[in-house]
């Protein structure tokens, strides 16, 4: 185990290792296992960056201009001046700012529950013993695989008798802990936290949640922080669920979804839109691009 | 030593037989420290039980339970009427179209997704300048949420001023039919899906690759393969776990795709495509359910695809184990044989002591978050 974390943590950040050793490091070479890649990958490379950044500038480039351009032969590629207009149509259609800001508590409220939930079970399975701890958790992972989206009938008519329908509680209840965020912080806590010392803050007379709260949760937080991260993402971009429950009070998605259904579409409106709900995540990819590349990779090798 | 007999001992195990002498009275915070330390652990566990039996498994049990009944949205609940909505679908043929349209919409977006996530990894995989820079671009997509990728899409797969048609009549081909024929439709709709996922799974792939001990690779150029025969009989192997992990979480989100083929023709007649082109599983279910308003049937409907879920979960579980099992004897032994001999030929003093076996790749969170995904 410890030997598979290092193997991580070495090549994961960086590509340090591979200079540490400067014979072994000759004699890489020398077999061309470490040689720099050429032109070719690099020109795979920025088709790839090309690929997954064109369809966002094109959509801004039809955004910021009228309708007729999707009827040139060749896409346009440079934006026109319409922007500000049809940003001003996307507000008069529907109500950006209330649904931009209904998503923000929607998705701040599911994240701050499940982070906060998985990081006490999470701690609990990972540190604490207690009768029962193996087979609940074998519980949480068999649920892990379970389609819980295919229970939203029963869902539905339990808002619906409650009268929560058109508030965001309604958004939020059934995302409120997941499986996945008890499992994700069980297999990081374990390794991180030495027992001794919850020994040590036990004797230091300390009871259990302040344990917790003082060498528990200090330690979790680089987990925290990347569930946070991807329990943002997939609370903000959530379509099916609010869509049902909430359509006239609704999130970022529903409202770019609704702009979309009128009648007669002007697609130049549209993209816009489409440009200004796409703000919000692109602010977050720039400032926390990093943490989301080493959430993944790091995610994927724990094991 | 007067504070270490006051303090109870740091009793982290309440299992663990307790010794006969202790007092048999104890003060009142000795009492409430030790239930503090039974209960404490169920405590912390009990938000996440009761929440998710509440909103996760509850609604999926009542589900079932719907489904044997006659269950109208303005009635309620009607007659108990056993299993008849699920022969009722299953002599369907909007059911039948439904789980076509799924699984051929599922296949053409996750096999070129792995082979393509697969090669992208190789690529970065790579003794790369600027890496972090190449890495975060392919996750550029990942940003774009479902609906906007879906209203980017739909706008491009126009059928008339579409950005597509209008490159290939262009080049003076025939436009194509993108949202009222049924293989073109889901070309596109796969493409959204292709699009927004192939660089978060080729990170996820990128990963388990690094794992790989370099020293494998070593022993193997030594023998003399080249890159090729390495990628081909070094890196894919050992990936393997990780791939199989990702297919399966791409199966559970694929299969209940629904954002995409909503938001792809809003003003088509049906949901779906005028005659159901592409209408999913999941778009069938949410049709029936409210739309037609008929629970019954659309819970018959649900449960029918949670059993298909989590058939195709467990087939991918066995094949996975019998091709691990059948595998491993032979190849592992020989790389094992052959990577000993390489290093006793090398310096001995430098090498992390790594095992050929221990590529970890058994559980992978990150591919478990793709999980919820494609809602």
């Amino acid at each position: 185990m410890s030997t598979t974390v290092q193997t991580r943590e070495t090549s994961a950040e960086s590509g340090d290792t591979r200079a540490s050793n400067p014979p072994r490091q000759r004699k890489r070479r020398a077999l061309g296992i470490e040689r720099r890649p050429g032109f070719l990958t690099y020109g795979l490379l920025i088709a790839l960056f090309l690929g997954g950044a064109y369809p966002l500038w094109w959509s801004f480039v039809v955004g910021s201009s009228d309708n007729k351009v999707l009827g040139d032969t060749w896409p346009p590629l440079l934006p026109g001046g319409r922007f500000w207009d049809n940003v001003a149509s996307v507000l008069d259609t529907v109500a950006f700012w209330q649904a931009l800001a209904n998503s923000v508590i929607v998705a701040t409220v599911i994240t701050a529950s499940v982070v906060f939930f998985s990081t006490l079970a999470g701690y609990s399975f990972a540190k604490l013993r207690f009768r029962g701890r193996e087979g609940l958790m074998v519980f949480v992972i068999a649920t892990l695989a379970v389609p819980t989206q295919l229970g939203i009938i029963p869902l539905f008519m339990l808002m619906k008798q409650f009268g929560w329908t058109g508030t965001l509680g309604a958004v939020i209840v059934p995302t409120l802990v997941t499986a996945f965020g008890v499992f994700f912080m069980r297999q990081y806590l374990v390794d991180v936290i030495p027992d001794e010392l919850i020994e040590a803050a036990r004797v230091d007379g300390a009871n259990m949640f302040s344990t917790f709260w003082h060498v528990g949760l200090p330690a979790a937080r680089p987990a925290m922080a990347i569930l946070g991260l991807f329990t943002f993402m997939t609370a903000w971009t959530d379509y099916l669920w609010p869509l049902l429950v909430s359509p006239q009070n609704p999130t970022l998605q529903v409202a770019l979804s609704q702009l979309q259904s009128a009648k007669y579409v002007d697609y130049s409106i549209v993209l816009a839109g489409a440009v200004m709900a796409t703000i919000p995540l692109l602010v977050l990819f720039i400032l926390a691009g990093r943490q989301l590349v080493s959430g993944i990779m790091a995610g994927a090798v724990k094991g | 030593m007067s504070t270490m007999t006051r303090h109870q001992l740091p009793d982290i195990r309440p299992d663990a037989e307790r010794p006969t002498s202790t007092p048999p009275r104890l003060s009142f915070s000795q009492r409430l420290s030790r239930f503090d330390v039974k209960a404490s652990p169920y405590l912390y566990i009990a938000p996440f039980f009761v929440l998710f039996g509440l909103v996760g498994l509850f609604p999926l049990v009542y589900t079932f339970v719907v489904s044997l009944n006659d269950w109208d949205i303005l009635s309620g609940p009607g007659d108990w009427i056993g299993l008849a909505n699920y022969g009722t679908e299953l002599s369907d043929p909007y059911f039948w179209n439904s789980l076509f349209n799924t699984l051929s919409i599922f296949l053409l977006s996750s096999i070129p997704q792995i082979i393509a996530a697969v090669f992208i990894a190789a690529i970065l995989d790579q003794n790369l300048r600027a890496k972090t820079f190449w890495r975060m671009s392919v996750l550029i997509p990942y940003v774009v949420t479902p609906v906007a990728v879906a209203i980017i899409f739909s706008s491009a797969f126009s059928e008339k001023y579409g950005l597509i048609n209008n490159i290939l009549q262009s080049f003076g081909l025939d436009p194509v039919m993108w949202k009222t024929e049924v293989l073109p439709s889901h070309l596109a709709i796969a493409s959204m899906v292709n699009w927004r996922w192939t660089g978060y799974n080729a990170l996820i792939l990128l990963a388990a690759m690094q794992a790989v001990p370099r020293d494998i690779h070593e022993s193997a150029a030594l023998d003399g393969a080249g890159s090729f025969r390495r990628f081909f009989s070094i890196t894919l192997p050992s990936i393997r776990p990780t791939m199989i992990f990702v297919i399966i979480t791409a199966t559970i989100g694929g299969l209940q795709i629904f954002t995409e083929p909503k938001l792809f023709n809003p003003q088509s007649a049906n949901l779906g495509g005028p005659h159901r082109e592409y209408q999913t599983t999941v778009l069938y279910l949410w049709d029936m359910a409210f739309n037609r308003g008929n629970f019954g049937k659309a819970s018959a409907i649900a449960w029918l695809l949670f059993i298909i879920i989590v058939a195709f979960g467990l087939l991918n579980f066995l094949i996975s184990r019998r091709i691990a099992s059948v595998e491993s004897a032979g190849i592992s032994t020989r790389r094992a044989r052959r990577l000993a001999q390489y290093r006793a030929e090398t310096d001995a003093s430098s090498a992390v002591p790594t095992t050929p076996d221990q590529v970890p790749a058994s559980v992978e969170p990150a591919a478990v978050i793709a999980q919820e995904r494609r809602s």
